[in-house]
């Protein structure tokens, strides 16, 4: 099949973009989206023109590298899926497809179609783990876990951090990434110790970080890859709620102690 | 030049015990004062990360990915081997180093082995400490499956998504230090080039792929876990970006590179469908505990698998190996798959792959089941294939998945060049010639968590170094090499995409230095390389400048090492004259056809070193011993 391409182009994050047509000839229906593109660049680079930048690298759906908006829907138009797990056969001869960046204020543009999402790394540096030395850990087996707590936080694990999630909310909010985690971590008992410092810190880190506030759009559920619930949102903002009346207690009297 | 593994003495059970009493240590006030580099941020170098944060290291971490949690550790599917005997099923540490160094055909070090057996059971609990989802059973205790090469259950495993959950507890592990300043991450830096001062490791030359910028970087010691070098074969279930370049360039700088020909071809993978493909998917070994492996008993049987009765079907792994069945080691697997298919029993298109078929554990355990088990593997099969495997059998084909080689290292993890350690796939370690399901993530996690934290505190303890600083000539030197590549990749200004080299690279690898190798085809990869690196030097298209974000550019610089890389793995290959494991040589088989070693003349390491670009590397071997396994022929009948 021959498409229409229209890639948004863009020098860095001060320069202003704009979108570059490119045709896409002799598309075979069983290539990834992805592979398409390679193709696309290949095209340029033997023409001596500069090809695009795009990002991804596992191409299996896990790593969360790639970061593609198609037709204006993060990832493209099928359900559950990352755009490098996205295949020719969901389009049709003769169509034009517009491919941007994730867009928004927490990601900017480093060049064309790649952004920087460290944002993310800095929600995680500020309380998205458990705390716990490498040597000290009590054999694995010695705190049994309920196993819908354990199914239900390997729910909210499968996160592959991708942030198709802001760039599908008009706010451009980071909720649906952070609450994940806050339940990942939540919901376990190796979890309950850090539980309200944890969603307080993560929190703050992610309003400096640029993003914005949920009002309930449902569009990162939606966008998301890996169809993680807004669920996880509910439970965060309980456990925010909580840990801001009781945690900043708590946390004070903690550091009484000798 | 007498490669000294340093092995400690005792028996083996003691040999890691003593060692770590042995070690000399750095005090806590002095190891902040110790910075390390550590490049890649998989699970060998996000759990080095860690830890030595942990120990007050003051630790400087480099990825050439936008976030350390990309790593393509990530991406590992199946599971993690622990030998905790949870199910009572008899498995125990010398049960899990017995099978592994049978698994790995008698090529690992005993010791070594033994020490990530006994490691394996401390992973696991930390890992459950840090908050890792690993599958449970009701009674809230952890559950195990099986994985090829062994007759115990002892796998640990989220899901189909081990790799990411593991990695995750790593990098969260690791973030926390960089929030407590104990870790300063350098992201999108790509190392270019190991600075050696007075014959030791003391910093790198890295790219920032944003600026462009070329960047010095100081440290006491050098950490390089940065992965395999399975993308040599072009298509591989590795991701895009997996390359060989820093470890190749460390090997140009004088670490010696043991047995690159031990390529793991793993044998259920989503098979090639066209000239397009820039990857490879792999299904996880797990479905092998489910799934039948099949191909119609008659040549040319062309009916759909579901009207090809019972009695018109080869179950070709559970009549030849009727005791391990379908969950035979990956090198098994995978040559009898290329077996049935060179014999014109393959399926599909091509012909070249077989049947992997849930009907009869649906039937027996239900589809909810088989969903909560493999549910994402099904959904991804789908995605590619466009076919349903709940009702019809997947087709899957071998395709190269894991490299046993890589730099040579001593049982402190440490290469022949002073200061240089190396964790995880990028070593040669514990594997042997064949690497068993589940046992890359243990060992990638053995290494950062718990060898290296050790052993690296003893080399800085025990080595007189002065300081250093990015202004020593040495920097100066390796940074005018790095620049005078990528100027030399930009004035070429050829037409060609490097992308086709590598292809043509990997196509040359696949038929001669594939799943059967022999030394006619050897020595015709070895006359083809050099011909492709040569037209890679003057026709390649470079667009843009190095000053820049430049994609292109990264590649090209990553294809040219994968163009000299090749080249050592076929020689490797050409001079092991034996079959074992993931190398299997024609010429060296058994009459049922399968891998026949050479104990005499080949049970030794091979370690190459460096003379040159198009130059004969100079081969050194380290003899390998066996006091505690008896060598045998390996049957999984």
């Amino acid at each position: 099949m021959n498409l229409k391409l229209r890639i948004w182009r863009q020098k860095d994050a001060k320069s202003a973009g704009r979108f570059q047509e490119i045709e896409a000839k002799n598309i075979a229906a069983d290539m990834s989206f992805l592979e398409m593109l390679d193709e696309v660049n290949n095209d340029l680079i033997r023409k001596g023109e500069e090809p695009f930048s795009f990002e991804s690298d596992c191409r299996e759906g896990i790593c969360g590298t790639c970061s593609l908006v198609v037709n204006g829907l993060p990832h493209g138009p099928e359900k559950g899926t990352t755009v490098c797990q996205l295949f020719m056969r969901s389009f049709k001869d003769g169509q034009t497809i517009s491919v941007e960046p994730w867009r928004a204020r927490a990601f900017p543009v480093l060049r064309d179609l790649v952004t920087d999402r460290s944002g993310f790394d800095r929600i995680i540096a500020a309380g998205g783990f458990i705390s716990v030395n490498t040597g000290g850990a009590p054999d694995a087996n010695s705190l049994p876990v309920r196993k819908c707590d354990a199914d239900a936080a390997m729910d909210a694990a499968a996160c592959i951090g991708c942030g198709a999630c802001v760039a599908a909310c008009p706010n451009a909010s980071a909720m649906l990434f952070v609450a994940a985690k806050v339940s990942h971590l939540g919901r376990l008992p190796q979890g309950q110790p850090e539980r309200e410092r944890r969603v307080l810190n993560m929190v703050a880190k992610m309003d400096e970080a640029g993003f914005g506030n949920c009002s309930n759009h449902y569009e990162c559920e939606a966008a998301c890859p890996k169809e993680i619930s807004v669920e996880h949102i509910a439970r965060m903002n309980r456990d925010y709620g909580c840990s801001s009346l009781l945690g900043s207690e708590r946390e004070s009297k903690d550091l009484g102690g000798g | 030049m007498i490669l000294d593994s340093k092995i400690p003495p005792g028996s083996i059970e003691k040999k890691w015990t003593d060692h770590k009493f042995n070690l000399k240590l750095v005090s806590p006030a002095n190891k902040r004062k110790h910075k390390v580099i550590v490049v890649g941020t998989g699970l060998a170098g996000a759990s080095a990360s860690a830890s030595l944060a942990e120990l007050g290291y003051n630790v400087h971490t480099f990825t050439f990915h936008d976030s350390p949690r990309r790593a393509h550790s990530i991406a590992a599917q199946g599971g993690i081997n622990a030998a905790k005997n949870y199910p009572n099923d008899g498995d125990s540490v010398h049960r899990l180093f017995y099978d592994t160094v049978k698994g790995g055909d008698f090529r690992a070090r005993e010791a070594n082995v033994h020490r990530l057996a006994e490691i394996s059971v401390q992973i696991i609990d930390h890992c459950t400490a840090q908050g890792v989802p690993f599958a449970r059973e009701y009674g809230g205790l952890l559950d195990n499956r099986s994985f090829g090469g062994a007759q115990v259950s002892r796998t640990f495993y989220s899901r189909g998504q081990t790799g990411q959950q593991l990695l995750l507890g790593a990098y969260q592990s690791m973030m926390r230090q960089v929030g407590a300043g104990q870790v300063k991450l350098h992201v999108r830096r790509e190392f270019l080039d190991l600075v050696l001062v007075d014959g030791q490791a003391r910093g790198i030359i890295a790219r920032n792929l944003v600026t462009g910028a070329l960047e010095r970087h100081e440290a006491d010691a050098v950490v390089l876990a940065t992965g395999g070098y399975g993308r040599a074969f072009y298509l591989s279930t590795n991701a895009v970006g997996c390359n060989v370049t820093a470890t190749w360039r460390a090997h140009k700088r004088g670490a010696f590179f043991a047995n690159p020909c031990y390529t793991q071809i793993h044998p259920t993978c989503i098979p090639v469908s066209g000239d397009h493909q820039s990857k490879l998917t792999l299904m996880s070994e797990s479905l092998r505990n489910d799934g039948r492996v099949w191909v119609p008993k008659n040549s040319g049987d062309k009916r759909p698998p579901a009207q090809i009765p019972e009695s018109e079907r080869f179950y070709f792994l559970e009549e030849k190996y009727p005791s391990f069945g379908n969950l035979v080691p990956r090198d098994v697997a995978s040559r009898n798959a290329k077996t049935v298919c060179d014999q014109g029993l393959g399926v599909g298109a091509s012909g070249l792959a077989v049947y992997l078929d849930f009907n009869d554990a649906i039937h027996r355990l239900g589809a909810g089941k088989i969903k909560e088990k493999y549910g994402n593997l099904f959904h991804m099969y789908a995605k590619i294939t466009a076919d349903n495997p709940y009702e019809t059998p997947m087709r899957i084909y071998p395709a190269v998945h894991y490299t046993m080689g890589g730099l040579w290292v001593d049982y402190n993890l440490m290469s022949n060049v002073p200061g240089l350690h190396v964790l995880g796939e990028a070593n040669f370690s514990d594997h042997g010639a064949n690497r068993l399901g589940a046992s890359a993530l243990m060992q990638g996690l053995a290494d950062g968590y718990f060898v290296i934290p050790q052993t690296l505190g003893h080399y800085l303890a025990s080595t007189k170094m002065g300081k250093v600083t990015v202004d020593h000539a040495a920097f100066a030197d390796a940074e005018r090499g790095v620049k005078g590549q990528i100027d030399k990749l930009l004035s070429i200004k050829g037409k060609r995409p490097a992308m086709e080299f590598h292809r043509e690279l990997g196509k040359v690898l696949w038929n001669d230095c594939g799943m059967a190798r022999n030394e006619s085809g050897l020595k015709h990869a070895l006359e083809e390389i050099p011909k492709i690196r040569e037209r890679f030097w003057k026709e390649v298209g470079v667009t843009g400048n190095g000053q820049d974000f430049n994609q292109a550019m990264e590649e090209a610089g990553r294809v040219a090492d994968f163009l000299e890389f090749g080249e050592l793995l076929v020689r490797d290959a050409l001079t092991r004259r034996e079959s074992c494991g993931g190398h299997f040589r024609e010429e060296f088989q058994t009459p049922e056809g399968e891998a026949r070693r050479d104990d005499e003349n080949f049970s030794h390491v091979s370690a190459w070193e460096f003379k040159g670009v198009g130059q004969v590397s100079e081969l050194h071997k380290e003899p390998l011993t066996f006091d505690n396994v008896h060598l045998t022929q390996r049957s999984y009948k």
